[in-house]
Protein backbone atom coordinates (compact mmCIF):
# COMPACT_ATOMS: atom_id res chain seq x y z
CA UNK A 1 0.00 0.00 0.00
CA UNK A 2 1.40 3.39 -0.97
CA UNK A 3 2.30 5.86 1.72
CA UNK A 4 1.02 3.69 4.50
CA UNK A 5 1.90 4.24 8.12
CA UNK A 6 1.47 1.92 11.07
CA UNK A 7 1.10 3.56 14.45
CA UNK A 8 1.70 1.22 17.39
CA UNK A 9 -0.12 2.24 20.55
CA UNK A 10 -3.53 3.85 20.90
CA UNK A 11 -3.04 6.15 23.86
CA UNK A 12 -3.30 9.90 23.46
CA UNK A 13 0.01 10.14 21.57
CA UNK A 14 -0.76 7.38 19.08
CA UNK A 15 -4.33 8.60 18.55
CA UNK A 16 -3.24 12.19 17.98
CA UNK A 17 -0.43 11.27 15.59
CA UNK A 18 -2.58 8.80 13.67
CA UNK A 19 -5.30 11.39 13.25
CA UNK A 20 -2.85 14.04 12.04
CA UNK A 21 -1.24 11.64 9.56
CA UNK A 22 -4.62 10.58 8.16
CA UNK A 23 -5.63 14.23 7.77
CA UNK A 24 -2.58 14.65 5.55
CA UNK A 25 -3.98 12.04 3.21
CA UNK A 26 -1.84 9.14 4.33
CA UNK A 27 -3.22 5.67 4.82
CA UNK A 28 -2.85 5.01 8.55
CA UNK A 29 -3.40 1.88 10.61
CA UNK A 30 -3.38 2.19 14.39
CA UNK A 31 -2.65 -0.96 16.39
CA UNK A 32 -3.77 -1.06 20.02
CA UNK A 33 -3.34 -4.00 22.38
CA UNK A 34 -6.38 -3.20 24.53
CA UNK A 35 -9.98 -3.44 23.38
CA UNK A 36 -10.35 0.35 23.50
CA UNK A 37 -8.14 3.28 22.61
CA UNK A 38 -7.38 5.96 25.17
CA UNK A 39 -4.61 4.36 27.22
CA UNK A 40 -3.99 5.88 30.61
CA UNK A 41 -5.94 9.01 29.75
CA UNK A 42 -9.14 6.96 29.72
CA UNK A 43 -8.69 6.35 33.45
CA UNK A 44 -8.46 10.03 34.35
CA UNK A 45 -11.38 12.01 35.66
CA UNK A 46 -10.00 15.55 35.45
CA UNK A 47 -6.64 16.81 34.21
CA UNK A 48 -4.14 19.17 35.81
CA UNK A 49 -3.76 22.07 36.07
CA UNK A 50 -7.18 23.44 35.04
CA UNK A 51 -9.12 20.29 35.84
CA UNK A 52 -10.89 20.04 32.53
CA UNK A 53 -12.52 16.69 31.93
CA UNK A 54 -10.19 14.02 30.55
CA UNK A 55 -13.08 12.66 28.50
CA UNK A 56 -13.23 15.90 26.49
CA UNK A 57 -9.61 15.51 25.42
CA UNK A 58 -10.22 11.87 24.58
CA UNK A 59 -13.33 12.68 22.55
CA UNK A 60 -11.35 15.28 20.61
CA UNK A 61 -8.64 12.74 19.78
CA UNK A 62 -11.21 10.10 18.80
CA UNK A 63 -13.02 12.59 16.60
CA UNK A 64 -9.74 13.23 14.78
CA UNK A 65 -9.28 9.54 14.03
CA UNK A 66 -12.22 9.10 11.67
CA UNK A 67 -10.00 8.28 8.71
CA UNK A 68 -7.70 5.98 10.66
CA UNK A 69 -7.93 2.23 10.21
CA UNK A 70 -8.21 1.22 13.86
CA UNK A 71 -7.30 -2.31 14.95
CA UNK A 72 -7.71 -3.04 18.66
CA UNK A 73 -7.05 -6.05 20.85
CA UNK A 74 -3.93 -7.08 18.93
CA UNK A 75 -0.28 -7.56 19.80
CA UNK A 76 2.66 -7.04 17.46
CA UNK A 77 4.62 -10.27 17.26
CA UNK A 78 7.25 -9.43 14.66
CA UNK A 79 8.63 -6.47 12.74
CA UNK A 80 11.17 -6.57 9.95
CA UNK A 81 12.55 -4.02 7.52
CA UNK A 82 13.25 -4.54 3.84
CA UNK A 83 14.84 -1.36 2.51
CA UNK A 84 12.24 1.34 2.98
CA UNK A 85 9.39 -1.06 3.70
CA UNK A 86 8.37 -2.57 7.01
CA UNK A 87 6.55 -5.82 7.63
CA UNK A 88 4.56 -5.96 10.85
CA UNK A 89 2.98 -9.18 12.07
CA UNK A 90 0.10 -9.05 14.52
CA UNK A 91 -1.31 -11.91 16.50
CA UNK A 92 -4.85 -12.09 15.17
CA UNK A 93 -6.70 -12.06 11.88
CA UNK A 94 -8.26 -8.79 10.80
CA UNK A 95 -10.66 -8.20 7.93
CA UNK A 96 -9.01 -7.56 4.52
CA UNK A 97 -5.52 -8.69 5.35
CA UNK A 98 -2.98 -7.51 2.85
CA UNK A 99 -1.49 -10.93 2.35
CA UNK A 100 -2.77 -14.41 3.05
CA UNK A 101 -1.28 -15.95 6.20
CA UNK A 102 -2.20 -18.54 8.79
CA UNK A 103 -5.50 -17.52 10.35
CA UNK A 104 -3.98 -16.74 13.76
CA UNK A 105 -1.96 -13.82 12.47
CA UNK A 106 -1.99 -10.97 9.96
CA UNK A 107 0.90 -9.47 8.05
CA UNK A 108 0.82 -5.72 7.40
CA UNK A 109 3.13 -3.61 5.26
CA UNK A 110 4.07 0.00 5.86
CA UNK A 111 6.53 2.60 4.67
CA UNK A 112 6.95 4.12 8.09
CA UNK A 113 6.29 3.19 11.70
CA UNK A 114 5.37 5.39 14.61
CA UNK A 115 5.97 3.94 18.06
CA UNK A 116 3.63 5.29 20.70
CA UNK A 117 3.58 2.45 23.16
CA UNK A 118 3.59 4.84 26.10
CA UNK A 119 4.24 3.70 29.65
CA UNK A 120 3.03 1.44 32.42
CA UNK A 121 2.34 2.66 35.91
CA UNK A 122 4.92 1.57 38.46
CA UNK A 123 3.67 -1.55 40.22
CA UNK A 124 3.19 -0.20 43.75
CA UNK A 125 3.41 -3.68 45.30
CA UNK A 126 7.13 -3.61 44.60
CA UNK A 127 7.51 -1.01 47.37
CA UNK A 128 6.45 -3.56 49.95
CA UNK A 129 7.24 -1.27 52.89
CA UNK A 130 4.50 1.09 51.68
CA UNK A 131 1.89 -1.64 52.10
CA UNK A 132 0.01 -1.51 48.80
CA UNK A 133 -1.85 -4.77 48.36
CA UNK A 134 -1.23 -5.53 52.05
CA UNK A 135 -3.05 -2.71 53.87
CA UNK A 136 -6.51 -2.00 52.50
CA UNK A 137 -6.32 1.73 53.04
CA UNK A 138 -3.23 2.19 50.91
CA UNK A 139 -4.29 3.01 47.34
CA UNK A 140 -2.56 4.47 44.28
CA UNK A 141 -3.20 7.80 42.56
CA UNK A 142 -4.72 5.83 39.65
CA UNK A 143 -7.10 4.07 42.09
CA UNK A 144 -8.08 7.48 43.46
CA UNK A 145 -8.66 8.80 39.95
CA UNK A 146 -10.95 5.78 39.33
CA UNK A 147 -12.93 6.72 42.44
CA UNK A 148 -13.21 10.33 41.30
CA UNK A 149 -14.40 9.15 37.92
CA UNK A 150 -17.00 6.72 39.27
CA UNK A 151 -18.25 9.42 41.66
CA UNK A 152 -18.75 6.89 44.41
CA UNK A 153 -17.30 9.07 47.13
CA UNK A 154 -14.12 8.57 49.09
CA UNK A 155 -14.38 6.09 51.92
CA UNK A 156 -11.91 3.95 53.82
CA UNK A 157 -12.10 0.19 53.45
CA UNK A 158 -14.12 0.19 56.70
CA UNK A 159 -16.68 2.51 55.09
CA UNK A 160 -15.67 5.57 57.09
CA UNK A 161 -15.17 9.06 55.75
CA UNK A 162 -11.40 9.61 56.10
CA UNK A 163 -10.49 12.38 58.52
CA UNK A 164 -6.85 12.40 57.44
CA UNK A 165 -5.41 11.53 54.08
CA UNK A 166 -1.74 11.20 53.13
CA UNK A 167 -0.41 11.59 49.60
CA UNK A 168 3.04 10.14 48.95
CA UNK A 169 5.21 11.56 46.18
CA UNK A 170 7.88 9.70 44.16
CA UNK A 171 6.56 6.15 44.53
CA UNK A 172 8.66 4.09 42.14
CA UNK A 173 10.51 7.19 40.93
CA UNK A 174 13.80 8.70 42.10
CA UNK A 175 14.46 5.44 43.85
CA UNK A 176 17.53 3.38 43.24
CA UNK A 177 16.02 0.56 45.30
CA UNK A 178 13.50 -0.13 42.54
CA UNK A 179 15.96 0.69 39.76
CA UNK A 180 14.32 3.95 38.68
CA UNK A 181 16.56 6.94 39.14
CA UNK A 182 14.48 9.28 37.01
CA UNK A 183 11.70 11.64 38.08
CA UNK A 184 8.26 10.85 36.64
CA UNK A 185 7.63 14.56 36.25
CA UNK A 186 3.83 14.70 36.42
CA UNK A 187 3.12 13.04 39.77
CA UNK A 188 3.91 16.17 41.79
CA UNK A 189 1.24 18.21 40.08
CA UNK A 190 -1.09 15.21 40.12
CA UNK A 191 -0.61 14.99 43.89
CA UNK A 192 -1.45 18.66 44.31
CA UNK A 193 -4.48 18.36 42.03
CA UNK A 194 -5.75 15.31 43.89
CA UNK A 195 -5.15 17.00 47.27
CA UNK A 196 -7.39 19.87 46.17
CA UNK A 197 -10.05 17.51 44.83
CA UNK A 198 -10.05 15.56 48.08
CA UNK A 199 -10.50 18.80 50.04
CA UNK A 200 -13.36 19.83 47.77
CA UNK A 201 -15.13 16.54 48.41
CA UNK A 202 -14.21 16.26 52.07
CA UNK A 203 -13.69 19.78 53.42
CA UNK A 204 -13.27 18.52 56.98
CA UNK A 205 -10.46 16.14 56.07
CA UNK A 206 -6.82 17.04 56.65
CA UNK A 207 -4.58 16.30 53.67
CA UNK A 208 -0.80 15.83 53.89
CA UNK A 209 1.55 15.62 50.91
CA UNK A 210 4.90 13.97 51.60
CA UNK A 211 7.37 15.27 49.04
CA UNK A 212 11.11 15.73 48.52
CA UNK A 213 10.90 18.43 45.86
CA UNK A 214 7.74 19.88 44.36
CA UNK A 215 8.31 19.92 40.64
CA UNK A 216 5.79 22.44 39.40
CA UNK A 217 7.39 22.72 36.01
CA UNK A 218 4.72 24.09 33.77
CA UNK A 219 2.48 27.10 33.46
CA UNK A 220 -0.18 27.38 36.20
CA UNK A 221 1.31 24.51 38.22
CA UNK A 222 2.94 26.70 40.85
CA UNK A 223 -0.33 28.59 41.19
CA UNK A 224 -2.09 25.28 41.83
CA UNK A 225 0.38 24.60 44.65
CA UNK A 226 -0.33 28.08 46.02
CA UNK A 227 -4.07 27.43 45.83
CA UNK A 228 -3.64 24.11 47.65
CA UNK A 229 -1.97 25.94 50.53
CA UNK A 230 -3.95 29.13 50.62
CA UNK A 231 -7.48 28.02 49.79
CA UNK A 232 -7.46 24.38 50.87
CA UNK A 233 -4.94 24.33 53.68
CA UNK A 234 -3.17 21.28 52.33
CA UNK A 235 -0.12 20.40 54.46
CA UNK A 236 3.20 19.80 52.76
CA UNK A 237 5.75 17.76 54.70
CA UNK A 238 9.21 17.61 53.22
CA UNK A 239 10.36 14.07 53.69
CA UNK A 240 10.24 10.81 51.86
CA UNK A 241 7.99 8.05 53.17
CA UNK A 242 10.23 5.48 54.77
CA UNK A 243 7.68 2.90 55.87
CA UNK A 244 4.04 2.34 56.86
CA UNK A 245 2.29 0.12 59.37
CA UNK A 246 -1.37 -0.68 59.90
CA UNK A 247 -3.33 -0.11 63.10
CA UNK A 248 -5.99 -2.63 64.21
CA UNK A 249 -8.70 -0.17 63.06
CA UNK A 250 -7.26 -0.14 59.54
CA UNK A 251 -5.68 3.29 59.76
CA UNK A 252 -2.11 3.68 58.53
CA UNK A 253 0.92 4.89 60.47
CA UNK A 254 3.27 6.84 58.26
CA UNK A 255 6.92 7.45 59.10
CA UNK A 256 9.14 10.03 57.46
CA UNK A 257 11.64 12.60 58.53
CA UNK A 258 10.29 16.13 58.59
CA UNK A 259 13.52 17.33 57.02
CA UNK A 260 12.66 20.99 57.57
CA UNK A 261 12.61 20.62 61.34
CA UNK A 262 15.17 17.82 61.25
CA UNK A 263 13.07 15.42 63.30
CA UNK A 264 11.59 11.99 62.67
CA UNK A 265 7.90 12.46 61.90
CA UNK A 266 5.02 10.07 62.60
CA UNK A 267 1.40 10.53 61.64
CA UNK A 268 -1.70 8.34 61.46
CA UNK A 269 -3.86 8.67 58.35
CA UNK A 270 -7.11 6.95 57.37
CA UNK A 271 -6.23 6.73 53.71
CA UNK A 272 -2.84 6.79 52.01
CA UNK A 273 -2.49 7.59 48.31
CA UNK A 274 0.71 6.56 46.51
CA UNK A 275 1.66 8.69 43.51
CA UNK A 276 2.96 5.91 41.29
CA UNK A 277 5.34 6.94 38.54
CA UNK A 278 6.02 5.93 34.95
CA UNK A 279 7.89 2.84 33.85
CA UNK A 280 8.49 1.90 30.21
CA UNK A 281 5.60 -0.13 28.82
CA UNK A 282 6.32 -3.83 28.64
CA UNK A 283 5.58 -3.75 24.91
CA UNK A 284 8.18 -1.02 24.35
CA UNK A 285 11.01 -3.39 25.18
CA UNK A 286 9.52 -6.10 22.96
CA UNK A 287 9.16 -3.80 19.98
CA UNK A 288 12.54 -2.18 20.51
CA UNK A 289 14.00 -5.68 20.47
CA UNK A 290 12.27 -6.59 17.20
CA UNK A 291 13.59 -3.45 15.53
CA UNK A 292 16.99 -3.35 17.19
CA UNK A 293 16.21 0.07 18.65
CA UNK A 294 18.31 1.46 21.46
CA UNK A 295 16.72 2.19 24.81
CA UNK A 296 18.29 4.22 27.58
CA UNK A 297 19.38 2.63 30.84
CA UNK A 298 15.94 3.65 32.11
CA UNK A 299 14.26 1.48 29.46
CA UNK A 300 12.63 4.34 27.55
CA UNK A 301 13.40 4.70 23.84
CA UNK A 302 16.19 7.07 22.89
CA UNK A 303 15.33 9.39 20.01
CA UNK A 304 18.00 10.19 17.42
CA UNK A 305 18.73 13.50 19.12
CA UNK A 306 17.08 14.85 22.24
CA UNK A 307 16.76 18.38 20.87
CA UNK A 308 16.50 18.47 17.13
CA UNK A 309 15.55 14.90 16.14
CA UNK A 310 13.33 14.12 19.05
CA UNK A 311 10.73 12.24 17.01
CA UNK A 312 13.18 10.27 14.86
CA UNK A 313 15.16 7.21 15.82
CA UNK A 314 18.39 5.73 14.54
CA UNK A 315 16.34 3.64 12.10
CA UNK A 316 15.10 5.52 9.03
CA UNK A 317 11.33 5.37 8.86
CA UNK A 318 10.84 4.61 12.55
CA UNK A 319 9.44 7.51 14.55
CA UNK A 320 8.51 7.93 18.20
CA UNK A 321 5.96 10.01 20.05
CA UNK A 322 4.93 10.56 23.65
CA UNK A 323 5.69 8.61 26.81
CA UNK A 324 7.57 5.89 24.93
CA UNK A 325 10.48 8.34 25.37
CA UNK A 326 9.87 9.01 29.05
CA UNK A 327 7.50 10.77 31.44
CA UNK A 328 5.36 13.43 29.77
CA UNK A 329 2.12 15.29 30.43
CA UNK A 330 -1.03 15.00 28.31
CA UNK A 331 -0.56 18.45 26.79
CA UNK A 332 3.04 17.73 25.94
CA UNK A 333 2.15 14.31 24.52
CA UNK A 334 -0.35 15.88 22.14
CA UNK A 335 2.17 18.48 20.97
CA UNK A 336 4.85 15.81 20.60
CA UNK A 337 2.53 13.54 18.60
CA UNK A 338 1.71 16.37 16.20
CA UNK A 339 5.41 17.09 15.77
CA UNK A 340 6.06 13.41 15.11
CA UNK A 341 3.29 13.32 12.49
CA UNK A 342 4.86 16.23 10.62
CA UNK A 343 8.34 14.68 10.75
CA UNK A 344 6.96 11.39 9.49
CA UNK A 345 5.02 12.99 6.65
CA UNK A 346 8.11 14.92 5.55
CA UNK A 347 10.07 11.68 5.53
CA UNK A 348 7.46 9.97 3.35
CA UNK A 349 7.22 12.89 0.96
CA UNK A 350 10.92 13.27 0.37
CA UNK A 351 12.40 11.04 -2.33
CA UNK A 352 15.76 10.72 -0.60
CA UNK A 353 15.25 11.49 3.06
CA UNK A 354 18.17 13.16 4.74
CA UNK A 355 18.27 10.53 7.48
CA UNK A 356 18.03 7.52 5.16
CA UNK B 1 35.72 40.33 83.72
CA UNK B 2 33.95 43.66 83.70
CA UNK B 3 30.23 43.42 83.34
CA UNK B 4 29.17 45.80 80.58
CA UNK B 5 25.57 44.78 80.98
CA UNK B 6 25.41 42.78 77.78
CA UNK B 7 26.76 39.54 76.37
CA UNK B 8 28.01 38.65 72.93
CA UNK B 9 25.92 35.99 71.27
CA UNK B 10 27.75 33.44 69.17
CA UNK B 11 27.04 33.67 65.46
CA UNK B 12 24.63 30.94 64.36
CA UNK B 13 25.33 31.01 60.69
CA UNK B 14 27.04 28.21 58.84
CA UNK B 15 30.07 30.21 57.75
CA UNK B 16 31.21 28.32 54.69
CA UNK B 17 34.20 30.63 54.29
CA UNK B 18 35.52 29.46 57.65
CA UNK B 19 34.34 25.89 57.28
CA UNK B 20 36.79 23.10 57.87
CA UNK B 21 36.53 21.09 54.68
CA UNK B 22 39.27 18.65 55.57
CA UNK B 23 36.75 16.29 57.16
CA UNK B 24 34.52 16.34 54.13
CA UNK B 25 37.40 15.75 51.73
CA UNK B 26 38.58 12.77 53.70
CA UNK B 27 35.05 11.37 54.05
CA UNK B 28 34.45 11.89 50.36
CA UNK B 29 37.61 10.01 49.44
CA UNK B 30 36.65 7.13 51.74
CA UNK B 31 33.00 7.03 50.67
CA UNK B 32 32.24 8.97 47.45
CA UNK B 33 28.52 8.14 47.57
CA UNK B 34 28.16 10.87 50.21
CA UNK B 35 27.78 13.28 47.29
CA UNK B 36 24.59 11.82 45.83
CA UNK B 37 22.37 12.31 48.88
CA UNK B 38 19.16 14.18 47.97
CA UNK B 39 18.24 15.04 51.56
CA UNK B 40 15.08 12.95 51.51
CA UNK B 41 15.28 12.00 55.17
CA UNK B 42 14.54 8.29 54.73
CA UNK B 43 17.66 7.41 56.68
CA UNK B 44 16.70 9.57 59.64
CA UNK B 45 13.09 8.40 59.56
CA UNK B 46 14.15 4.80 59.88
CA UNK B 47 17.06 5.24 62.31
CA UNK B 48 16.37 3.79 65.75
CA UNK B 49 18.97 5.99 67.41
CA UNK B 50 17.27 9.06 65.99
CA UNK B 51 13.92 8.14 67.53
CA UNK B 52 15.20 8.60 71.06
CA UNK B 53 17.99 11.14 70.79
CA UNK B 54 18.73 14.27 68.83
CA UNK B 55 20.95 12.21 66.54
CA UNK B 56 20.09 12.83 62.90
CA UNK B 57 22.20 10.88 60.45
CA UNK B 58 21.09 12.97 57.45
CA UNK B 59 22.01 16.20 59.18
CA UNK B 60 25.28 14.70 60.41
CA UNK B 61 26.66 14.04 56.96
CA UNK B 62 25.15 17.23 55.56
CA UNK B 63 26.93 19.25 58.27
CA UNK B 64 30.24 17.61 57.34
CA UNK B 65 29.64 18.61 53.74
CA UNK B 66 29.10 22.18 54.98
CA UNK B 67 32.41 22.16 56.82
CA UNK B 68 30.76 22.14 60.23
CA UNK B 69 31.97 19.06 62.06
CA UNK B 70 32.16 20.22 65.67
CA UNK B 71 28.49 19.67 66.48
CA UNK B 72 28.36 16.09 65.29
CA UNK B 73 31.44 14.63 66.95
CA UNK B 74 29.56 13.53 70.06
CA UNK B 75 26.39 12.76 68.09
CA UNK B 76 27.97 10.10 65.89
CA UNK B 77 28.63 7.86 68.90
CA UNK B 78 24.90 7.29 69.20
CA UNK B 79 24.80 5.31 65.97
CA UNK B 80 24.33 1.60 66.64
CA UNK B 81 25.60 0.64 63.23
CA UNK B 82 22.49 -1.38 62.46
CA UNK B 83 22.45 -0.38 58.76
CA UNK B 84 18.70 0.31 58.54
CA UNK B 85 19.43 3.72 57.04
CA UNK B 86 21.34 2.13 54.20
CA UNK B 87 18.52 -0.29 53.47
CA UNK B 88 16.08 2.52 52.74
CA UNK B 89 18.31 5.07 51.00
CA UNK B 90 16.79 5.76 47.55
CA UNK B 91 20.07 7.12 46.23
CA UNK B 92 22.13 4.14 47.24
CA UNK B 93 24.34 6.05 49.65
CA UNK B 94 26.57 3.53 51.43
CA UNK B 95 25.63 4.89 54.83
CA UNK B 96 27.37 2.31 56.98
CA UNK B 97 30.68 2.95 55.31
CA UNK B 98 29.90 6.66 55.41
CA UNK B 99 29.50 6.50 59.18
CA UNK B 100 32.78 4.60 59.44
CA UNK B 101 34.39 7.23 57.24
CA UNK B 102 33.05 10.07 59.36
CA UNK B 103 34.35 8.43 62.51
CA UNK B 104 37.67 7.81 60.84
CA UNK B 105 37.93 11.47 59.80
CA UNK B 106 37.20 12.61 63.33
CA UNK B 107 39.76 10.13 64.68
CA UNK B 108 42.45 11.34 62.27
CA UNK B 109 41.74 15.04 62.30
CA UNK B 110 40.59 15.39 65.85
S1 LIG C 1 7.19 14.61 39.67
FE1 LIG C 1 7.39 14.88 41.87
S2 LIG C 1 6.42 13.04 42.73
FE2 LIG C 1 6.88 12.60 40.59
S3 LIG C 1 8.86 11.61 40.65
FE3 LIG C 1 9.21 13.79 40.25
S4 LIG C 1 9.56 14.70 42.25
FE4 LIG C 1 8.63 12.69 42.57
S1 LIG D 1 23.34 2.49 61.19
FE1 LIG D 1 23.35 4.15 62.69
S2 LIG D 1 22.53 5.89 61.55
FE2 LIG D 1 21.96 4.04 60.38
S3 LIG D 1 19.94 3.50 61.13
FE3 LIG D 1 21.39 2.35 62.36
S4 LIG D 1 21.73 3.64 64.15
FE4 LIG D 1 20.79 4.94 62.61
S1 LIG E 1 18.25 8.20 52.77
FE1 LIG E 1 20.01 8.57 51.40
S2 LIG E 1 19.34 10.22 50.02
FE2 LIG E 1 17.91 10.18 51.74
S3 LIG E 1 18.76 11.69 53.18
FE3 LIG E 1 19.57 9.69 53.78
S4 LIG E 1 21.52 9.54 52.71
FE4 LIG E 1 20.40 11.18 51.73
Amino acid sequence: MENSVIVIGGGISGMTAAGMLALQGLSVTLLEKEKETGGHLARWDRLFPDRRKASEVLDFAREGMKRVNLVTGVTVTDISRQGREFTVVINSPIPNPQSPTPDHETVLKARALLLATGFDLFEARKKEEYGYGIYNNVITSADLEDRFKLKKGILTSEGKIPARIGIVHCVGSRDEKVGNLYCSKVCCVTGVKQAIELKEMLPAAEVFNFYMDLRMFDRHFEELYYEAQQKWNVNFIRGRLSECAENPDGSIIVKTEDTLTGKPFKITVDLLVLLTGFVPAGSTGDIAGMLGLVTGTDGFINSADSHIMNNSTDIPGVFVAGAVKGPISIGEAIADARAAAIQLAIYLNSPTPADD
Amino acid sequence: MIDFGYTITKDRQLDYDRGDMRYYRLVQSLEPSVDVCMECGSCTATCSAGQFTEFNIRKAHTLIRRGNTESIKAELRKCMFCGKCQLVCPRGVNLRNLILAMNRAIELLG
